[in-house]
């Protein structure tokens, strides 16, 4: 238990540290949000921030949980930090452990800013517990895929496909752009990935009368133990 | 007793091998110096020995592990000082040491290790932020801070200035005395004459020599004098002087191809003393380890061409 907590301090101390990652976590939400709930340019009926909010923070969670985590972990492989963790007694399901803890933290934070700014823009929420249990299981997911390029590519590359990724799950998770919106068959593969089935787990869980479908659980189950699991198998410390 | 244990490793990188059968052994808490040209196969034996890599066949054990299978029971036991990195450039010292210390059981104090390695007054100092020698130094002290049984230090003193290489050096010494055993990568063969209990030479990823820094540099060509005079000197009256062959390898280096009895090193000291030239340095009977090295590579039939490791994914665990 030592060496997690150890580590799970050090990799909070460093994001408190990074600028560029609170950027990353913080600045763009908080601009989508303030930006489309201000600007009527979204395809919705009724007030916009009741459909952005939700969508909204499950963005900072594909931002911090996949995004922020395999870019930090991929150049710590540059920087030769996970070669000397490697020698350590850390091992290889602490470090992970670790690190999505470390995220799980900063979401805390993440969710706390956008709820408070997404009450000032008129969002009226209606939380149930189901909302909590989304967030988790959509971080693990999503950790475990940002720990899956970490820990196999060189950090460039982790670099180029962690915000290709990052796009294409955006754009197919109905965060922003509703997936009704979206062709039929692309509208299936959007809800069975981690960031559609977030978006779906966590509007239903927020919203008056909202429920989520069985489909988008067991999404969001699957991908919490797949993702970590094949995480742990492909992670190379050098 | 061994603490690292070699048996005909062998490495390959797809077609090439790299490693090629060797066998070692480092005795407990001796210091043992791996030494080789570039491609020789140092860094692909040690990261077997590390459990960083698979070997393709043959056996290692350190402190009676097997690197891959007990690969945690063996982070307990073992230290690792990198070539190079190791720790982001946004950690501080202090905090990195005291994270790593986190990590052990029983670790040593992170504030006394740093005075140890002459790093006090960097504590709040960021890896960014100290300089190449000092960072050699923070990365001894990571290897050390879990007070290993078998330490592998790659290149400790590359990069330091002569103090700080000083201070390596009896931190390293220390270690010994501790019953550390320590497996020391390095291209410094000074360092090496100072510090290690025994050799092994690399090339080719073969074992080209071994034995202790005394031992080398005594057997092979021994039957010679080195002198170090002013360069240009008249070696043709010399040589008539002394009755042996003298040769400049080097500008103001001197080699008279002749065993160095009394009688041949006074006849030399004599003829120098009579044309009124300085004697810098004078060797018989005796190598420098870079010599013996030096003799070894141009020998070198066993040379081949830098190895690059391939990544492979699923070997290179854990």
């Amino acid at each position: 238990m030592k060496p997690l907590l150890a580590h799970l301090r050090l990799e909070l101390t460093l994001i408190a540290r990074n600028g560029e990652s609170l950027l990353l976590t913080l600045g763009i939400p908080v601009l989508l949000l303030t930006f489309f709930a201000t600007v009527d340019v979204l395809p919705i009926e009724g007030e916009p921030i009741n459909f952005l909010a939700p969508g909204v923070l499950a963005l900072a969670v594909l931002s911090t949980s996949l995004v922020n985590l395999a870019i930090s972990t991929g150049f710590e492989r540059e920087y030769g930090v996970l070669k000397r963790l490697g020698a350590t007694p850390l091992g290889r399901p602490r470090l992970l452990a670790a690190k999505t803890l470390a995220t799980l933290a900063v979401e805390i934070v993440q969710v706390g800013t956008l709820w408070i700014l997404a009450l000032a823009l008129g969002w009226d929420p209606n939380p149930k517990v189901g909302f909590l249990a989304a967030m988790v299981l959509g971080t693990i997911g999503c950790a475990g895929l940002a720990l899956c390029l970490a820990g196999s590519l060189k950090a460039f590359v982790t670099l180029a496909a962690a915000n290709g990724l990052y796009l294409v799950l955006l754009l197919l998770s109905g965060m922003v752009i509703p997936l009704t919106q979206l062709p039929g068959p692309i509208q299936g593969i959007a809800r069975a990935l981690p960031s559609g089935a977030l978006t779906e787990a966590v509007r239903g869980s927020l919203s008056a009368g909202g429920a989520v479908p069985g489909r988008a659980w067991a999404a969001l189950v699957i991908w919490a133990v797949l993702s970590p699991a094949l995480a742990i198998r492909l992670f190379r410390w050098e | 007793m061994a603490a690292v244990e070699v048996h005909e490793l062998t490495v390959r990188y797809g077609d090439t091998v790299a490693v090629d059968g060797i066998s070692f052994e480092a005795q407990a808490g001796q210091i043992t110096a791996i030494l080789g040209p570039n491609g020789a196969g140092k860094t692909t034996t040690v990261e077997v020995l590390e459990g960083f890599r698979r070997p393709g066949a043959g056996r290692t054990l350190v402190a009676g592990l097997d690197p891959i299978a007990d690969h945690a029971a063996l982070t307990r036991r073992m230290g690792v000082m990198l070539q190079s990195g190791g720790v982001g450039p946004g950690v501080r010292v202090l905090e990195a040491l005291r994270h790593a210390a986190a990590l052990y059981e029983d670790s040593l104090d992170p504030r006394a290790l740093l005075e140890q390695v002459g790093l006090t007054g960097t504590e709040r100092r960021t890896w960014r932020q100290i300089s190449g020698g000092e960072q050699r130094r923070l990365a001894l002290a990571l290897a050390l801070v879990g007070r290993p049984q078998v330490a592998f230090l790659d290149e400790p003193g590359s990069g330091v200035d002569p103090q700080g290489r000083l201070a390596i050096r009896e931190v390293v010494a220390g270690l010994r005395n501790d019953g550390v055993t320590v497996v020391l990568t390095t291209h410094d063969l000074d360092e090496v004459e100072k510090l290690a209990d025994h050799v092994v030479i690399l090339d080719g990823g073969r074992v080209v020599a071994a034995g202790s820094p005394a031992q080398l540099m005594t057997t092979g060509q021994s039957d010679e004098v080195r002198f170090g005079a002013p360069p240009g000197i008249d070696t043709a009256a010399l040589e008539r002087r002394i009755g042996a062959a003298v040769r400049e390898v080097a500008p103001g280096e001197y080699v008279v191809s002749a065993p160095g009895t009394p009688v041949l090193v006074a006849a030399l000291t004599a003829w120098l003393a009579e044309h009124d030239l300085p004697l810098a340095d004078l060797r018989a009977g005796r190598q420098r380890l870079e010599d013996v090295f030096l003799r070894l590579m141009a020998e070198g039939s066993f040379t081949r061409p830098e190895v690059r490791p391939r990544r492979r994914r699923g070997r290179e665990r854990p």
